[in-house]
C-alpha cells in the first residue's frame, strides 16, 4: 500500500515547513550548540506536533533518526505482572505511548529512561552526550508518573532529554511544566490548510478546485491531518475528476455522533435513550476516545436544540464530562448527560405545550 | 530495544554525513543552566533564610533536627538540602545519603527494607581524611507527597527508632499530603514562591557570566511572568537566548512566547462576547481560543487578575463570575475538558451580565 499523503509529505526539515516558519526557526536555533533542554510540546490534534518534533531530531542527529524500527517491548511491574508496549526507536531516541498500558505507565517510563541514560554513548564518534526520549500524550499520564518523573529529568539530564508530546497543558503537573522549556504549536488556520492541500495536490498532480479545498479546511476543524485525509478520500470517490461542488465524506464516527444527537432530541423516552446506549457502544467499541465522543455530542446538541436551553446543557455538560475523566466507566456518564439532556428538553416542550 | 541501548555501535560507521558539523563540538557535555547554577553552598540559595540559618549553624556543628520542606516547584527544596549534605560531609557524602525520590519503589517494603538497612550502619564523626563530619546519616525522601499513606506510616517508627544515626529530609510541594504523625516530627520550612527582584538579580548575574544581552526591561517581564519559580525563569531565560539567534537582544515578544502568557486582547474579546450575550458566539470563541494552544489554566489565571482589576463588572457580579472561575479551574486541572470548562465559564459571565 502507498503511503497516505498526510505522511507521504510531512515536511523533514524545519526550511520545509508550510506555517509556523518563524516558529520553525526558532526551534532550529535552538538546537544550534548541539544541546536543548527537556521539552513540553503542545497543541491541538493535527497542529504539526509530531512534525516538529522529528524535524528537531533530525537538526539535532542528521538522517539517522529517520532509521526507524519499532520494537515491542517487555517490563514487569513489582507485582510481577508482565507489560508489553510498542516503541518505535532509531539509535539517537525512542518513542514510546506510556498510557498504552494505563495505570503502569510509571514502570515504564523509568525503566525506559533508567536504561537510556544509564548506557553512555561509547562509541567516540558519538555527536552527543544525550538521547531523546519522546513521550506522547502526556495529558494521559497518571499523576503517579508524572511525579516520577520530576527527579529524574533533573538527575538523568547530562545522559537523556525528554520531549513530552501533549493536547493540553492543564493535565501537566506544575512541576513538570516548571523543568521544561513549553512550545506552544497552534492549529493552522483555514487559509493555510488551503495552502496545504493545493500544495500537495500539486505534487501529486492532481487539479484541486479551491472552493473544494476551501470545503474541506472548514470541515476539518483546523485539524490538518484531517483535512489531508479527507481530501485524499475526495480524490478516490472522484476517480480522478473532482469538481468544486462534489460532497465532502466526513469521518462516519463524526457523523455518527452527530446522528445521536439528533435521537435525543426527536423524541424522549426509554427506547430512545437505548438506541442512543448502542451508539455510544459502538463509538466506544471503535476506539473514539469518550472526551472527543463527549465534545462532539455536546456541539451536535447545541446546534440543533434551539429552546433556550444552551446555559443549562453546557452547566450539565461541565459537570458530566469531569466526572467521566475522573470515574472509569465513561458510558455510565455520558448515558447520564443524555438522559439529563433529554430531561431538560422534554420539560421545555411541556411547558411549551401547556402554555398554548 | 537492544541496538538502541548500545547505540553507536551498530551503525555509527556508516553513519549520516548530514551531522558531520556537529561532530565538531565532539562531546562537549553541555549541562543547562539550571543545573550549571544550582546552588553549591547553602549560602548561595536565594531568598529561604530561616532554612539557611538552620544548615548554617549545622555546618557549624549544632545538631540537625528531622526536616520537613515544602513549597511550589523551582523554589530551591532539593538544591538546598543536596548542597547541605555536599558542606556537611565533604568528599563522602554519596554514602551518607540515600536519596529516594518518586521514581523510586517507595511501597511500605522499601520504607522497611532499604531506609531500615541504611540508618542502620553506624556512621562515625570523622571522615576518611581525618576531618570531622557529624555523625549521622540523612535520609532524602523526596516529592514524599507521592508516597502512599500506608508507606508514610511506615516511616513514622523508622524515623523514631534511629534518631540517634539518622536523620530524615521530607520534600514535597504539598505538605496536606503528608500526614500528621509526620509532619510533628519534622521541622517544617516553607519555600515560598521566590520574591521577583531577587530572581531578577540571579538572572542578571547569570546574563553577565554567559554573555547574554537582555534588556532590564524584558527581563522584568520574564521574572514577572513566572510566578516565583526560579527554575523556570532560568529555563526561560536560556531558552530566549537561544530561539532569538545569537546577537540581537533577546525581544519581549520572545519572552511572552516562551512563558506562554495569552496576549490581552483575548481577554478582552472574552468579555466583549459575552457582554452580547449569545450563548453561540461565546462557544465559538471558546473553540477558536482553543485553536490557538493557548493552556486554559493560564486562562483563568490572567482572567481572574483582570477580574479583580477591572471596572468593568460590579462587585456583584465579579463575585458570582468569581466562584465560578474556582470551580471551573478545580475541573480543569482535575483533568476536565478545558473547552467544556471554559464554556461553562462564559454562560456564568453571560448570567451575570444580567444580574
Ligand atoms: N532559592 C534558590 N536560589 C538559587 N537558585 C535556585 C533557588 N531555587 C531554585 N533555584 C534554581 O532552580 C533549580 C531547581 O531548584 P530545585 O531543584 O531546588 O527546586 P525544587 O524546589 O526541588 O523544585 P521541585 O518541587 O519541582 O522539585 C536549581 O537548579 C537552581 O538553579
Ligand atoms: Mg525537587
Amino acid at each position: 500500500m502507498s503511503l497516505l499523503w498526510c505522511d507521504k509529505y510531512r515536511p523533514k526539515d524545519f526550511s520545509k515547513l508550510d506555517f509556523h516558519k518563524e516558529q520553525g526557526s526558532g526551534l532550529k536555533s535552538l538546537t544550534k550548540d548541539g544541546d536543548f533542554p527537556h521539552l513540553l510540546i503542545y497543541g491541538p490534534m493535527g497542529a504539526g506536533k509530531k512534525t516538529r518534533i522529528m524535524c528537531l531530531l533530525k537538526e539535532l542527529y542528521g538522517t539517522g533518526v529517520e532509521r526507524l524500527r519499532s520494537e515491542v517491548m517487555t517490563f514487569t511491574t513489582p507485582s510481577n505482572k508482565k507489560l508489553e508496549i510498542g516503541t518505535v526507536s532509531s539509535n539517537h531516541h525512542i518513542e514510546v505511548n506510556p498510557s498504552d498500558v494505563g495505570i503502569y505507565d510509571r514502570v515504564v517510563i523509568m525503566n525506559i529512561i533508567k536504561n537510556v541514560a544509564q548506557t553512555q554513548q561509547l562509541d567516540l564518534s558519538g555527536q552527543k552526550s544525550f538521547k531523546v526520549v519522546v513521550l506522547t500524550d502526556v495529558d494521559a499520564l497518571t499523576k503517579d508518573a508524572q511525579h516520577a518523573l520530576r527527579r529524574t529529568m533533573e538527575k538523568y539530564i547530562t545522559n537523556c532529554r525528554l520531549i513530552l508530546c501533549s493536547t493540553t497543558m492543564s493535565r501537566v503537573i506544575p512541576a513538570i511544566k516548571s523543568r521544561c522549556l513549553c512550545i506552544r504549536i497552534p492549529a493552522p488556520t483555514t487559509e493555510q490548510i488551503v495552502q496545504v492541500i493545493e500544495k500537495t495536490a500539486s505534487l501529486e498532480d492532481i487539479n484541486f478546485p479551491r472552493n473544494l479545498a476551501e470545503k474541506i479546511a472548514v470541515l476539518s476543524e483546523r485539524n490538518l491531518r484531517r483535512a489531508l485525509l479527507m481530501s485524499e478520500a475526495c480524490k478516490v470517490e472522484a476517480e480522478g475528476k473532482l469538481t468544486p461542488n462534489q460532497n465532502v465524506a466526513e469521518p462516519d464516527w463524526l457523523l455518527m455522533i452527530r446522528e445521536t444527537a439528533r435521537i435525543i432530541l426527536n423524541e424522549q423516552s426509554i427506547q430512545q435513550l437505548k438506541k442512543v446506549r448502542e451508539n455510544l457502544y459502538e463509538l466506544i467499541c471503535r476506539g473514539i476516545p469518550p472526551e472527543i465522543i463527549f465534545k462532539n455530542l455536546l456541539d451536535g446538541l447545541l446546534k440543533q436544540c434551539d429552546l433556550g436551553l444552551t446555559a443549562e446543557i453546557l452547566e450539565n455538560a461541565a459537570t458530566y464530562e469531569h466526572q467521566m475523566v475522573q470515574g472509569n466507566k465513561e458510558i455510565f456518564h455520558l448515558e447520564a448527560f443524555v438522559a439529563k439532556c433529554m430531561c431538560l428538553y422534554q420539560n421545555v416542550l411541556e411547558e411549551m405545550k401547556s402554555d398554548f | 530495544m537492544q541496538s538502541f541501548l548500545k547505540s553507536g555501535k551498530l551503525g555509527s560507521q556508516s553513519l549520516d554525513k548530514g551531522a558531520s558539523s556537529s561532530k565538531i563540538t565532539k562531546k562537549s557535555k553541555t549541562v543547562p543552566w539550571v543545573e550549571k547554577y544550582r546552588p553549591q553552598t547553602v549560602n548561595d540559595v536565594v531568598e529561604q533564610n530561616e532554612v539557611v540559618a538552620v544548615l548554617n549553624q549545622c555546618i557549624s556543628g549544632a545538631d540537625l533536627p528531622n526536616l520537613l520542606f515544602y513549597g511550589p516547584p523551582g523554589t530551591g527544596k532539593t538544591s538546598t538540602i543536596l548542597a547541605a549534605a555536599k558542606q556537611l560531609f565533604g568528599d563522602i557524602y554519596r554514602e551518607r545519603i540515600l536519596e529516594l525520590n518518586a521514581s523510586d519503589e517507595r511501597g511500605i517494603q522499601v520504607i522497611r527494607d532499604k531506609v531500615k538497612t541504611f540508618s542502620q550502619l553506624t556512621a562515625s564523626a570523622t571522615r576518611p581524611d581525618g576531618k570531622a563530619c557529624p555523625p549521622f546519616k540523612i535520609v532524602i525522601l523526596d516529592e514524599a507527597d507521592s508516597m502512599t499513606h500506608s508507606a508514610q506510616a511506615a516511616l513514622r517508627r523508622t524515623m523514631e527508632k534511629e534518631t540517634k544515626t539518622t536523620r530524615f529530609c521530607l520534600i514535597c510541594n504539598y505538605v496536606s499530603r503528608i500526614i500528621e504523625p509526620l509532619t510533628s516530627r519534622c521541622s517544617k520550612f516553607r519555600f515560598k514562591p521566590l520574591n521577583e527582584s531577587m530572581i531578577h538579580e540571579r538572572l542578571k548575574l547569570i546574563s553577565e557570566k554567559e554573555g547574554i544581552n537582555c534588556e532590564d526591561e524584558t527581563l522584568k517581564t520574564l521574572v514577572e511572568n513566572c510566578g516565583g519559580d526560579m527554575r523556570r525563569a532560568i529555563t526561560c531565560l536560556q531558552s530566549c537566548s537561544k530561539l532569538q539567534g545569537s546577537g540581537s537582544p533577546i525581544s519581549v515578544n520572545t519572552v511572552l512566547e516562551v512563558t506562554g502568557v495569552i496576549p490581552h486582547n483575548w481577554l478582552l474579546e472574552f468579555v466583549e462576547v459575552c457582554k452580547r450575550k449569545s450563548y453561540m458566539d461565546a462557544v465559538e470563541f471558546v473553540k477558536k481560543f482553543g485553536y490557538e494552544a493557548y493552556s486554559a489554566s493560564q486562562f483563568l489565571e490572567q482572567f481572574n487578575c483582570f477580574l479583580v482589576n477591572t471596572g468593568i463588572f460590579s462587585d456583584k457580579q465579579k463575585a458570582m463570575i468569581g466562584e465560578k472561575l474556582g470551580t471551573v479551574n478545580y475541573f480543569v486541572q482535575d483533568g476536565g475538558s478545558e473547552y467544556i470548562q471554559l464554556c461553562s465559564l462564559a454562560t456564568s459571565v453571560i448570567l451575570a451580565c444580567d444580574a
